[in-house]
């Protein structure tokens, strides 16, 4: 077998350098294959070893992530991660980052992704039953952001309002750290029979390979080669290698893959993501420890006179492989022919362990296996520490006196406005079973004809992360797992998309590395662990990287979405509470960027002991129905968190607080961690209860009247206060660029 | 009562609303496939919401000459009564058993909010179990629910009393504000000439339940329930 194949042309340096790959990178393909690669093959070794599909930088930091627990019934490794949620049903989710392709054309950008996550789920025999989101964009003033935030949030309701899932949670920032490179994570949980969940591991040699779902294009060649290398001024040129999706043709894929699952045809099954046939027949044929025969001539085509080169590194979207069982062809075809759907046998299950492409009767790749997999380089790149930051004293600020001015100029800025502009182009609805829509801590979403409900959040603190990255990775898992909490869900397990800048740079490794640190031991102390994930490296450009941000999707279970607590205030004269510790933790804040100008200082702290605590003591207070109006204090602090219940229940509030030794302004604007606002009628008993656990919990005011007030500072109208909050992001969208 | 959903490749509230009628009525409805010829004598129609054949063309236009819609448009015609929500109300037009047309938003996005809605006309099988002038809570998801036809038209709409629901503000008042799409006259559902026919962009089966926010959608199934023997 080490005899060239017929090629064309020979590979020059320029060639090698085009695709990728570096100088050693090349040696050692030439080692493995033991010849020179013809331009297919170097093609395949280009995205199979791109950093976006063979994870050569992050993969020895992963490891280190928990991703066991007596709920995991799948972990990293599959398209999806696999949880139990009871009664023979599993949870299927992941999150994946589309952040390159949407900056280039940000509606097509994020549609893909959005459809990409849909199918990484519903491959595994899942229905997808929610998608979330998580959104990061350049300052508002740069000039490129509402456009993008434009095309972004289009896109992603574009796809999945046609598909059907709705889309029911996500968060949106701005950051100038963004303004070159925006994120777009995709989230997507789904649900499965615990006895019907589908893996991609092909097997039985001789077994038929089959393409299933739309044709080929010449359309996001490359892609994840783009996505695996930094921007430059150049980098909008690229817009040929963004795929253009179609959520009707999603529809029927889903729908007919679904109905071929009742079955027991497949015995294999994979999506054509990034890297398209080429990773996805690698993947199947790698982890059944088999190895895969196709003959391109029957690959549907929607042009004509495609290279096979073209064809193995396509990203047209909506596609998927399988392999099915011996004489399943027809009953198989049957389906996607009834969903109008294309369907061809492309090739065989081999013993060879080699991938074997054959073109018009000549073989045209013939590449061993492991090279592309588990051969392929790995690397533990230098790192170095991120250097740490200085504590900032809250006495020594200069803080304004007028606190209702600070509340209103806070809850109508950029980042701590609403983002109802943005979920009311999404259908939260559609699927009738969106117990819990959009602006709460998390979403909740019913089981289908169960009383069971599936919470789910999308949560980063990327300046955290920026300022000390194992605490900016603790406190991102702490309150994902604190959002479904405070609707009275269990926190199972987490999906993480892992976005930073270029990994070459031992800085930016140290933020991997850091953050990874962090999220691991949150993982571990709050058996909370990562069943799926996807990692994004090389979001920079003309060397600038963006703020580290490892984005994390959390789900939670509720026994009975019914018992379920929602953070607007319910009923007048009702107690305020605040549970957890009040510190006045001022660095990183949003109040001290946002009002003093001062983007500095530590990360709040999190106290995983103390965090699991409270938050097992909130879980206990809902679910026993002793509360049902409860808020995580997060970005903004307690004030902000309050504030947010006011506007939500259309109710005021008449708030009276003792600091103590705190300024005032650090009490009420201060991110300390792990707290919850609840408002109760008796409040006697829950203040024993929390007392005897340690847990300190403060009276702050009573529910009620049309305005907020906070004794002898300031009584401002709930509608003025909320006409700020709704007001910036609709004017921001509709101002002339 | 025997019902059908049409089912098209691209519908997508096929479900929700076959769970409301089953539940609201105690019956299932029969699913039928886009692509039969056949439909089931059945006492209701219903053409639910999605996006029927991707809609990449003008929403429903596809949707119109499909085969089934040979079937439904001649049962409709012959007074079998003909429900179709959102995308169906988009097919309802274009397939002319319904006046006008649904175009894009006014504001051009997709929206999808509660909104409140005054029921004008309950001298139907649709809206007997409300009372005229009821302000009701129903979601709206749409991109191209901006009801528009030609002034005659709107004018026999009026004055046969044809508007089945119209968006106002929570106090019942017909206003610009309250109107999410720019439908003319705040129009957001119709009925033939003989009111067995009903269009309605809002969905009534999403708020048909407590647990979902609200039951102000529960009366437009219960009406049904009555009427249809």
């Amino acid at each position: 077998m080490s005899k060239d194949l017929p090629t064309n042309e020979s590979i020059t340096p320029e060639q090698v350098a085009e695709h990728g790959l570096s100088d050693e990178e090349y040696k050692k393909l030439l080692d493995l294959m033991g010849r020179a690669p013809n331009i297919t093959e170097l093609g395949i070794f280009s995205v199979m070893w791109s950093e976006h599909c063979s994870y050569k930088t992050s993969r020895i930091h992963l490891k280190k992530l928990p991703t066991t627990g007596p709920q995991v019934i799948c972990g990293p490794g599959e398209n999806a991660g696999v949880v139990n949620i009871g009664d023979n049903q599993a949870a299927i989710f992941k999150m994946e980052s589309h952040n390159h392709p949407s900056y280039i054309e940000p509606y097509q950008g994020a549609a893909t992704g959005v459809g990409g996550i849909l199918r990484d789920v519903f491959t595994m025999g899942a229905r997808p039953v929610a998608n979330l989101n998580a959104l990061r964009f350049g300052e508002p003033d740069n000039p490129k952001t509402r456009h993008l935030v434009s095309g972004v949030v289009a896109g992603i309701g574009g796809y999945g309002n046609c598909v059907g899932v709705p889309t029911v949670g996500g968060e949106a920032t701005f950051d100038a750290s963004y303004n070159g490179n925006i994120l777009v994570n995709a989230m997507n949980v789904g649900v499965a029979d615990t006895d019907k969940i589908f893996y991609s591991a092909a097997a039985g040699p001789g077994n038929p390979v089959v393409y299933v779902g739309s044709k080929t294009g010449r359309d996001g060649i490359h892609g994840a080669t783009m996505a695996s290398a930094e921007f430059d001024d150049q980098s909008e040129e690229k817009r040929p290698t963004v795929q253009v999706g179609d959520p009707f043709t999603e529809k029927l894929l889903i729908e007919a893959c679904l109905e071929l699952m009742r079955s027991d045809a497949i015995i294999a099954i994979q999506d054509m993501g990034a890297a398209g046939l080429t990773s996805s027949s690698v993947e199947m044929a790698s982890k059944g420890g088999v190895g895969i025969e196709l003959d391109l001539d029957h690959v549907p085509c929607r042009e004509e006179g495609m290279t096979p080169y073209e064809m193995m590194l396509s990203e047209s979207q909506e596609r998927m492989l399988m392999v099915l069982k011996p004489g399943r062809e027809a009953e198989a075809e049957a389906i996607f022919r009834k969903w109008d759907l294309d369907f061809a046998v492309i090739g065989k299950v081999t013993t060879t362990g080699r991938l074997v492409l054959t073109h018009k009767g000549e073989t045209v790749a013939d590449i061993p296996l492991p090279a592309l997999a588990d051969e392929g380089p790995v690397y533990d790149r230098p790192h170095e520490p991120t250097p740490p930051q200085a504590e900032v004293d809250p006495a020594s600020l200069d803080h304004p006196e007028d606190i209702g001015a600070t509340l209103l100029k806070l809850i109508g800025s950029p980042n701590l406005s609403s983002r109802r502009w943005i979920w009311e182009q999404y259908d939260h609805m559609v699927m009738a079973d969106t117990v819990q829509r959009p602006g709460g801590d998390a979403a909740v979403v019913r089981v289908h004809g169960t009383k069971k409900g599936l919470a789910m959040t999308s949560d980063c603190t990327p300046r955290y992360v920026a300022a000390d990255p194992a605490e900016g990775g603790r406190q991102a898992v702490a309150e994902a797992w604190r959002n479904l909490t405070a609707v009275g869900a269990t926190p199972l397990a987490i999906t993480d998309c892992m976005n930073f800048g270029n990994p070459e740079r031992p800085r930016i490794m140290g933020q991997f590395v850091g953050a990874i640190e962090g999220m691991a031991e949150a993982c571990r102390v709050l058996a909370f662990p990562v069943v799926s994930g996807n990692v994004s490296l090389y979001n920079e450009t003309n060397g600038k990287g963006i703020l580290p941000t490892p984005q994390i999707g959390g789900l939670g279970l509720l026994p009975d979405a019914s018992r379920q607590a929602t953070l607007d205030f319910k009923a007048e004269g009702e107690s305020i509470l605040v549970l957890g510790f009040n510190r006045g933790h001022m660095g990183q804040t949003r109040y001290l960027a946002d009002i003093l100008g001062r983007a500095e200082g530590t990360p709040p702290p999190v106290d995983l002991a103390t965090e699991k605590r409270i938050g097992d003591f909130v879980r206990e207070l809902i679910s026993s129905g002793a509360v049902t109006t409860v808020h995580d204090v997060s970005d903004g602090g307690l004030l902000v968190a309050v504030t947010e219940m006011a506007m939500a229940g259309g109710m005021g509030a008449r708030l009276a607080v003792d600091p103590g030794e705190l300024p005032l302004a650090a009490w009420l604007f201060g991110e300390d961690q792990g707290r919850y606002v609840i408002a109760v009628k008796d409040p006697e008993a829950i203040l024993k209860a929390a007392e005897s656990k340690g847990i300190p919990a403060h009276l702050i005011g009573t529910t009620g009247g049309a305005s907020l007030s906070l004794d002898g500072r300031f009584d401002i109208p709930l509608a003025d206060i909320t006409a700020a909050h709704e007001r910036w992001l609709p004017d921001f969208m509709a101002a002339e660029t | 009562m025997k019902s059908a959903v049409i089912v098209f490749p691209g519908s997508n509230c096929d479900r929700d609303v076959a769970v409301a009628l089953e539940r609201i009525t105690g019956k299932k409805p029969a699913m039928v496939w886009h692509g039969g010829h056949e439909l089931p004598k059945v006492d209701l129609i219903v053409l639910p919401g999605g996006f029927s054949y991707g809609d990449y063309l003008r929403s429903g236009a596809m949707a119109s000459h499909s085969p089934v819609m040979r079937e439904v448009i001649e049962r409709a015609k012959a007074g079998t009564p003909t429900l179709g929500i959102c995308n169906g109300f988009q097919v309802l037009t274009e397939s002319h058993l319904l006046p006008g047309v649904l175009m894009r938003n006014a504001g051009l996005k997709f929206l999808c909010k509660d909104v409140w809605l005054r029921v004008e006309n309950t001298q139907s099988l649709f809206t007997n179990r409300y009372a005229k002038g009821d302000i009701i809570r129903i979601p709206i998801a749409h991109g191209e629910g901006n009801y528009f036809a030609d002034p005659d038209t709107l004018k026999r709409l009026e004055d046969n009393d044809q508007v089945a629901f119209r968006y106002v503000s929570a106090e019942g008042e017909v206003t610009d504000a309250a109107n999410p799409n720019g439908s003319q006259h705040n129009i957001a559902g119709i009925f033939n000439d003989s009111r067995t026919v009903l269009g309605m962009m809002p969905h009534p089966e999403r708020l048909a339940e407590p647990a979902l926010g609200g039951t102000d959608g529960r009366k437009l199934f219960e009406s049904l329930l009555e009427t249809v023997a």
